[in-house]
C-alpha cells in the first residue's frame, strides 16, 4: 500500500508519524511524506522524518509543502495515487477535548482517499 | 443578561446553593476544589456516564483514564462545581485556564438529570464563581450538532466566536 503520511508541527502530530511509519515498516507499505509548517518547523520537521526513516526499511519519498498545506495535500495524495492519507487526530483542549485541526478537516472532508487519523 | 436575587456576581448565583429541579429533587451544587474526596463520587458520575453524552473524547471511558482526567482538571489552577443529589454527583462544571489567561469550560449532566436545568444551574453558578475570582473571559467549543447544549450557553450569555469547523467555539465576557 502506499501511504501518505502527514507530518506538521505539534508534538501529538510528531508521535502520530512516529507511529505511522513503525507501522509502515510492518506493513512494508511505501510512503510518501509530505511535511509542512512555517519554515523554521519544516526545517526541524524534515530532519526528524529523515532521522526517523534512516534505517527503516521503507521506501519513502520526502515533499515539503510551503504553503496551503490542506488542499495541498489532498492535491498530492491524487497527484501520487496513494490508496490512504495518514495524519495527526489533532490537539488536545486545556480540559482535555480533542480539537481537530483545520488541516484535518480539510483533508477528511476534501480526499478522495480513505484517512486515517492516529490519536 | 438576566439578573438574579440570590447572586451577587453580576446575575449568577455563587455555590454553595441549593435548588429544587424540574423533577422535584433537591440538588445541591459545591465547589469542588482541592477536596480530593470528591473525586470517589464524581469518578462513578463519570463510570455511569452515557456514552451518547460524550463530547470531543471526554470524558473518557475507561475508570482508570477517568481518573487521570479528573487529575488534569481537579488542580488547584481550575474551578470546579458539582451538583449533589444526596451523596450522588450527578452533574460537573469545570474550568480550566489555558495558555492566555482565559479559561475553558466545560459541563456533564447524567443522562436521567438532564433537561431538568440542572445544566443551567451548574453553569450560571461556575460563572458565579468565575466573577467572585475575578475571571473575565470564558470560552468553550460545542459540536455544531449540540443543539440542547447550545441553546443552554446561549440562554446565560455565551456567544458564538467561531463557528467555521466542526466545533463552534462560544465565549462570554465576564469582565465590568
Amino acid at each position: 500500500m502506499h501511504l501518505l503520511l502527514c507530518l506538521g508541527p505539534g508534538e501529538p502530530a510528531v508521535d502520530a508519524f512516529d507511529s505511522a511509519v513503525e507501522r509502515a515498516t510492518e506493513a512494508d507499505d511505501d510512503v510518501t511524506v509530505a511535511v509542512f509548517g512555517d519554515s523554521e518547523d519544516r526545517e526541524r520537521l524534515t530532519a526528524h522524518a529523515r532521522d526517523r526513516l534512516e534505517g527503516v526499511d521503507v521506501p519513502a519519498e520526502l515533499r515539503e509543502l510551503e504553503s496551503d498545506p490542506a488542499s495541498r495535500l489532498v492535491e498530492l495524495a491524487e497527484e501520487e495515487g496513494v490508496d490512504r492519507i495518514v495524519l495527526s487526530g489533532g490537539e488536545r483542549s486545556p480540559l482535555g477535548k480533542i480539537q481537530l485541526s483545520r488541516v484535518a478537516e480539510f483533508v477528511l472532508l476534501n480526499a478522495t482517499t480513505t484517512v486515517t487519523l492516529i490519536r | 443578561m438576566t439578573t438574579d436575587s440570590d447572586g451577587p456576581a453580576g446575575g449568577f448565583p455563587t455555590p454553595p446553593r441549593e435548588f429544587t429541579d424540574e423533577e422535584g429533587r433537591e440538588i445541591g451544587v459545591r465547589s469542588a476544589d482541592a477536596a480530593e474526596t470528591e473525586t470517589d463520587p464524581l469518578c462513578q458520575m463519570y463510570l455511569d456516564f452515557d456514552p451518547a453524552d460524550r463530547a470531543q473524547g471526554i470524558p473518557p471511558v475507561e475508570e482508570e483514564s477517568i481518573r487521570d482526567w479528573l487529575d488534569l482538571i481537579l488542580t488547584q489552577d481550575s474551578f470546579n462545581v458539582v451538583a449533589w443529589h444526596g451523596d450522588r454527583a450527578v452533574g460537573h462544571a469545570t474550568l480550566v485556564p489555558d495558555e492566555t489567561g482565559a479559561y475553558e469550560l466545560a459541563i456533564f449532566v447524567l443522562d436521567s438529570y438532564q433537561g431538568a436545568y440542572v445544566g443551567t444551574e451548574l453553569v450560571r453558578s461556575l460563572l458565579g464563581l468565575a466573577r467572585a475570582e475575578d475571571i473575565a473571559y470564558v470560552w468553550l467549543t460545542v459540536e455544531r450538532w449540540n443543539d440542547p447544549a447550545i441553546r443552554l450557553y446561549r440562554s446565560v450569555g455565551f456567544e458564538t466566536t467561531d463557528s467555521q469547523s466542526f466545533e463552534m467555539e462560544m465565549t462570554i465576557s465576564l469582565a465590568g
